[in-house]
């Protein structure tokens, strides 16, 4: 049986890693896009203009308030209906954990700026730096500590929440798991391989983390 | 493209019926998880032999993993071990693994988050460990993880959303089946849409408050 099962197992890893390239570039593709609109989030959200930071508190408010699952389906059966256009469930999954991912990179950034003393700001405006010199070589560098392990928690959630994907008919690695389940019936077997799988993904980014949270604000 | 309003009406109660089932799903949820994260909490905070290793193990198997696999995990795979169970028990049971593990975390950080000068401070003037727990760590402790264990509970109630997967007749489920059954989209996810914001965004909306509120009430501050 055990024997039977690795088997399995062994049979089984090309299909699985098929399926498992489907989520990590999911949840790449997630994690890049999250990270550049979160930056842009942050960035906007302490510009101090009024009515930018009105439209990004909706954003973020909306983002909270509905689950993920809900604005996956909210896209994939929505977006055909109310704009006319059909995106794949791949590219909605990718939309959703970017759309999502940002709010939640972008709340970090905005608390990483925020915390950066006022003196750094109005330093460098009064030597006379630009917008894009003031938060390109004063206020994100110094943020990038602040930011980093929260960030990466964040980065951890994606790769959680893609998992969702399959709902919606993305033939990820889950998916190919079920296939697999539906042919042998080594349920216990495939779907502790498909926790395992998220776990020695997610665990390291964790505790990497947790370590450069640790080492950073002792220093 | 037009909008049946009188459909809409027909599937209310439908819709009611299952916000009860996600108030249900979720406040069973968060209250088992808060009696795992009591009994495990004190066991990490005071390392307690083997145990906390354990606590520890558990933690990051249910932080660290989707909660999509562990339901699915619970209902597809428990039965072949020869443990039957409905869809609703399996969401109880796996929410419960993941919001138990969370809530933990929560409380054990706000115990953690007490300044040791508070504690030395009680000790310096005489009170026995149990007055200390009971005058010092755990009201501050009680104070600081607050806002963190609203936010989980906010998340855990989101998170029923996930139970659709596995046919617990949730709002996302109703959805889903009225839209295979009339097909009627467009309005099916506008009713969806409308229950998430009036259920959630007001609580999301608190919990920013609280936060700001807690923030000037630190100690120190």
């Amino acid at each position: 049986m055990a024997s039977s099962g690795l088997e399995l197992l062994l049979v089984s890893l090309p299909q699985l890693g098929k399926g498992a390239a489907q989520t990590l570039a999911i949840s790449g593709l997630g994690i890049l896009f999250a990270t550049l609109g979160g930056v842009l989030y942050g960035v906007l959200a302490t510009l101090g203009k009024h009515g930018v930071n009105i439209v990004l508190r909706i954003y973020l408010e909306l983002f909270r308030a509905i689950p993920v699952l809900v604005w996956l389906y909210l896209l994939f059966f929505g977006l055909p209906i109310f704009l006319g256009v059909s995106l794949p469930s791949f590219w909605c999954a990718v939309l959703v954990l970017a759309l999502w991912g940002a709010s939640e990179v972008g709340e970090v950034v905005r608390g990483a700026l925020l915390s950066l003393p006022r003196g750094q700001r109005e330093a460098g405006l009064s030597i006379g730096l630009s917008g894009w010199q003031l938060y390109g070589y004063v206020l994100l560098p110094q943020a990038l500590k602040r930011m980093t392990p929260p960030t990466i928690n964040v980065y951890t959630r994606i790769i959680k929440t893609s998992s969702l994907a399959v709902l919606i008919g993305v033939v990820d690695v889950i998916k190919v798991g079920q296939q697999i389940i539906e042919r042998t019936y080594e349920s216990v077997l495939i779907y502790g391989a498909l926790f395992l799988f998220f776990f020695f993904i997610c665990y390291p980014l964790s505790a990497a983390s947790r370590a450069l949270e640790r080492r950073w604000t002792h220093a | 493209m037009t909008f049946d309003f009188a459909f809409i009406l027909s599937t209310l109660p439908a819709f009611l019926k299952a916000v009860g089932v996600t108030l249900q799903v979720g406040l069973i949820a968060i209250a088992t998880s808060l009696v795992v994260a009591l009994i495990n909490a004190p066991i990490l905070l005071y390392r307690i032999p083997v145990l906390h290793r354990l606590v520890a193990l558990y933690v990051e198997l249910a932080r660290n993993t989707p909660l999509l696999i562990q339901l699915f995990f619970v209902y597809f795979a428990l039965p072949a071990l020869g443990v039957k169970i409905s869809g609703f028990a399996a969401a109880i049971i796996t929410m419960t693994f993941l919001g138990g593990a969370y809530l933990t975390e929560v409380l054990r950080a706000g115990v953690e988050a007490v300044p040791v000068a508070q504690l030395e401070s009680g000790r310096s003037i005489g009170l026995s460990e149990l007055q200390l727990l009971r005058h010092v760590i755990l009201p501050q402790a009680g104070l600081l993880s607050l806002p963190a264990l609203f936010a989980n509970f906010i998340f855990l109630l989101k998170e029923t959303t996930v139970v659709s997967a596995v046919a617990v007749p949730e709002i996302l489920y109703t959805t889903k089946s009225y839209i295979a059954l009339y097909y009627k989209t467009y309005e099916m996810l506008a009713v969806m849409t409308l229950i998430c914001v009036l259920l959630f965004l007001p609580l999301s909306l608190l919990l920013s408050r609280l936060e700001r509120r807690l923030q000037h009430g630190q100690f120190g501050s």
